[in-house]
C-alpha cells in the first residue's frame, strides 16, 4: 500500500487526477498522521476536520462529474495563522485574537479553496509573525521534527515543522526577515519568499508592510513551483500587488539546467561566525553548481554589513504603526471594561494582557525610532541603508544570474536558548534580511546535514525582482543532483516520530 | 547617540498604549539599550547624497475605480466585536462625566 503522507504533492495531484486515490482518502490519512504526531510536534494551532473533508468531497464529487480540476485538487496543506479564513479561527499566534474567527477570507485563503486545495488547518507561528523560533507563540513552541528538543525556526516553525513530520504536503508561510526560508533550512525542507508584491498580502495580517510577503512552502522544488503559481498574481484588493504575469515558475522547476548560469558568492554573507558544518554544506552546494556547468563569480556587498541593524529599525517602526489596530475596540480582546475604565485606559490594558514581550518589545523599539529628535538617525538612516543593499544587488545582478549563501548562519538550536536574549535570536536572519529590503525574490532548500550535530542546512537562492523562475531553475537542479548523491530526500533520514 | 532608559521606556510605553508593568520596564530597558546599541550603526554609513527608500516597488496612488461593489454586511463587520449595540462598535467612555 502506499504511504500516502509520503507522497509529494504533484504525486498526489496525479493520483487524484487518475483515480487512483480519492481526495477524501488523502485528508484522511493526514488527518490521523495529525492526530497521531502532532501532540509531540504541536505543528498545528487548529486542525479544521469538517473543513477539510468537505472540501475533499467537493473535489471528488467534481472528479466523479468530469469537471476540470486544479493542478493541486485535492491536495492537503497546512496554513500559517496569519491568513485570515472566513469561518476558521485566525489567532495570528497572539492572545490578542483568540477566539476571533475572521467574516473574511484572505486572497491566499480563496485562490487555494478555488484550485481545490484541501486546507487542513491553521499552523503555529511566533506572535504576529515576530521571531525566529516559534517560541514567541502565545500559544507555546513547536518542536523540529529532526529533534523535538530544537526549534524548528519561526516564525513559520508550524508550517515547516508540519512538512518535515508529513502532516501536509504542502504549507503557506509568510516572509518579512526570513520567516519562510530560516525555518525550511532548520528542518529540511523547501520555502519560497517571492518578489515583494507577487503574492497579495489581503488578508494577510500586517507586521511590517513594506517587506511581508506570503510565499510557498513544500517539501520539493517542484511542489513549491506548483503552489506559487496557484497564489500568485495581481490581486486589485492589495495595493501593493504587482500588476505583471506571474514568472514561468512550473516550468522553470521542471527544466533545472543550470549550464552557463552565472552563480554569485557573496562575501558578506558567510565567513566568521557560521557553524563549520553549515560552511562545509555550503562549500559543497558551490562546487556541486559548478559541476553541473553553472560559472562561479565572487562579490562583495559591502552594506549587507548593516543590514541586520536597518532591519531591526525599519520592521519594528512599521509594526508599531500596523499594530496600533488592536485597540480592543473592533475584535478582539478586550481588557477591563468594567465602567471604571476610559476606553484609552482599556485599550492600553488589552495591549498590555494581549501581546507577548517580543511584540512589545518591536512596538517600544518602533514607537523610539519613529520619535520627534530620533526619527533622522534610526528610521532614516535605515531608509538609506535600504537604497545602498538594493544597489548592492544591483551591482551583483549585472554580474551574476543569481546569488548563493548559506540561508541561516548555524542549524537548529535548543529550545529556550536564545528566547529572552533579542540580539541572539536577531541573528538567526542575518542572511535571508537583505533579500526582504530589497524586495527580490529568494529560496531555501535542503543541502545536506552539518557532521558535528546532524541537522539540516540550507542553501539560499537569490534572484532580481521578477525573476522568481530562475530560483526554481537552479533549485530544481541542485534538489536533483543532491538526491542523486544521497540516494533519496533529505528528509527521509529524519527521525521516526 | 543616547541609550535608553526606564523612564524612558515607560514613555513609549504610554505612547504606544501599552500599561507596562514594573518588572516589564526593568526588563526591558535594559534589552532595549543593547539593541539600540546594537542598531544605531546604520546612521554610520548612509551620507546626505543616499536618498531613502521606503518600499521596494516604486507606486503611487494606486486607486480603484470609484463604484460600488460587495462588501460585508453590518452584521459580518460586528461579529468580532467585544460588545455591540444597536448595529455599532460599542466602546468605553471616551469623555469625563461631566460633558
Amino acid at each position: 500500500m502506499t504511504d500516502i503522507i509520503r507522497l509529494t504533492a504533484a504525486e498526489t495531484a496525479a493520483r487524484i487526477a487518475s483515480g487512483e486515490l480519492t481526495a477524501v482518502e488523502v485528508a484522511e490519512a493526514h488527518l490521523a498522521r495529525i492526530e497521531a504526531v502532532d501532540e509531540k510536534v504541536h505543528a498545528y494551532l487548529h486542525v479544521d476536520r469538517e473543513g477539510a473533508l468537505a472540501q475533499a468531497r467537493a473535489v471528488d464529487a467534481k472528479r466523479a462529474a468530469g469537471e476540470p480540476l486544479g493542478p493541486l485538487a485535492g491536495v492537503p496543506l497546512a496554513l500559517k495563522d496569519i491568513f485570515t479564513t472566513e469561518g476558521v479561527p485566525t489567532t495570528v499566534g497572539s492572545k490578542i485574537l483568540e477566539g476571533w474567527i475572521p467574516p473574511y477570507d484572505a486572497t491566499v485563503t480563496k485562490r487555494l479553496k478555488d484550485a481545490d486545495v484541501v486546507i487542513l488547518g491553521k499552523t503555529n507561528m511566533d506572535e504576529f509573525a515576530m521571531g525566529s523560533s516559534t517560541e514567541n507563540s502565545a500559544y507555546g513552541p513547536t518542536g523540529n521534527p529532526w529533534d523535538l528538543t530544537r526549534v524548528p525556526g519561526g516564525s513559520g516553525g508550524g508550517s515547516a515543522a508540519a512538512l518535515a513530520s508529513y502532516q501536509a504536503p504542502l504549507a503557506i508561510g509568510t516572509d518579512t526577515g526570513g520567516s519562510i526560508r530560516q525555518p525550511a533550512a532548520v528542518t529540511g525542507t523547501v520555502g519560497v519568499k517571492p518578489t515583494y508584491g507577487g503574492v497579495s498580502r489581503y488578508g494577510m495580517v500586517a507586521f511590517s508592510s513594506s517587506l511581508d510577503q506570503g510565499g510557498p512552502c513544500a517539501r520539493t522544488v517542484l511542489d513549491a513551483a506548483l503552489l506559487h503559481e496557484v497564489i500568485a498574481g495581481h490581486d486589485p484588493m492589495d495595493s501593493t500587488s504587482i500588476d505583471a504575469p506571474v514568472p514561468p515558475v512550473v516550468e522553470a522547476a521542471r527544466s533545472g539546467d543550470v549550464a552557463g548560469l552565472r552563480v554569485g558568492v557573496v562575501k558578506e554573507l558567510g565567513g566568521e561566525g557560521y557553524q563549520a558544518g553549515v560552511v562545509e554544506r555550503f562549500n559543497e552546494s558551490v562546487e556541486l553548481l559548478r559541476g553541473l556547468g553553472a560559472e562561479v563569480v565572487e562579490l562583495s556587498c559591502p552594506s549587507f554589513t548593516y543590514a541586520l541593524a536597518a532591519y531591526y529599525l525599519i520592521a519594528p517602526s512599521e509594526c508599531s504603526s500596523n499594530l496600533a489596530r488592536f485597540d480592543a475596540m473592533r475584535y478582539g480582546l478586550r481588557v477591563g471594561d468594567d465602567g471604571s475604565h476610559s476606553a484609552e485606559e482599556v485599550t492600553a490594558l488589552t495591549r498590555e494582557a494581549g501581546f507577548g514581550p517580543e511584540v512589545k518589545r518591536r512596538i517600544i523599539l518602533g514607537t523610539y525610532a519613529l520619535s520627534s529628535g530620533y526619527y533622522d538617525a534610526y528610521y532614516g538612516s535605515a531608509q538609506k541603508v535600504r537604497t545602498l543593499i538594493a544597489r548592492d544587488f544591483e551591482r551583483a545582478f549585472e554580474q551574476v544570474d543569481v546569488v548563493v549563501s548559506p540561508t541561516t548562519p548555524t542549524t537548529a538550536f535548543p529550545i529556550g536558548e536564545r528566547v529572552d536574549d533579542p540580539l541572539a535570536m536577531y541573528l538567526a536572519d542575518l542572511c535571508t534580511i537583505p533579500v526582504n529590503l530589497a524586495g527580490n525574490a529568494a529560496m531555501s532548500l535542503p543541502c545536506g546535514l552539518a557532521p558535528e550535530d546532524g541537522l539540516p542546512v540550507g542553501l539560499q537562492i537569490i534572484a532580481p525582482a521578477l525573476k522568481d523562475d530562475r530560483l526554481y531553475r537552479v533549485g530544481a537542479a541542485v534538489e536533483a543532483a543532491f538526491v542523486a548523491k544521497w540516494g533519496h530526500p533529505l528528509l527521509e533520514e529524519a527521525p521516526q516520530l | 547617540m543616547p541609550g535608553i532608559t526606564r523612564e524612558e521606556v515607560a514613555h513609549l510605553g504610554r505612547l504606544a498604549r501599552l500599561e507596562l508593568s514594573g518588572e516589564e520596564l526593568d526588563h526591558f530597558a535594559g534589552q532595549l539599550d543593547d539593541i539600540i546599541g546594537a542598531v544605531a550603526r546604520v546612521s554610520e554609513v548612509a551620507g546626505e547624497d543616499v536618498p531613502p527608500t521606503s518600499h521596494p516597488l516604486p507606486l503611487t496612488n494606486v486607486m480603484r475605480q470609484d463604484t460600488v461593489r460587495p462588501s460585508l454586511t453590518a452584521q459580518q463587520a460586528l461579529s468580532g466585536a467585544p460588545a455591540q449595540e444597536q448595529q455599532r462598535f460599542k466602546v468605553p467612555q471616551i469623555l469625563g462625566e461631566e460633558a
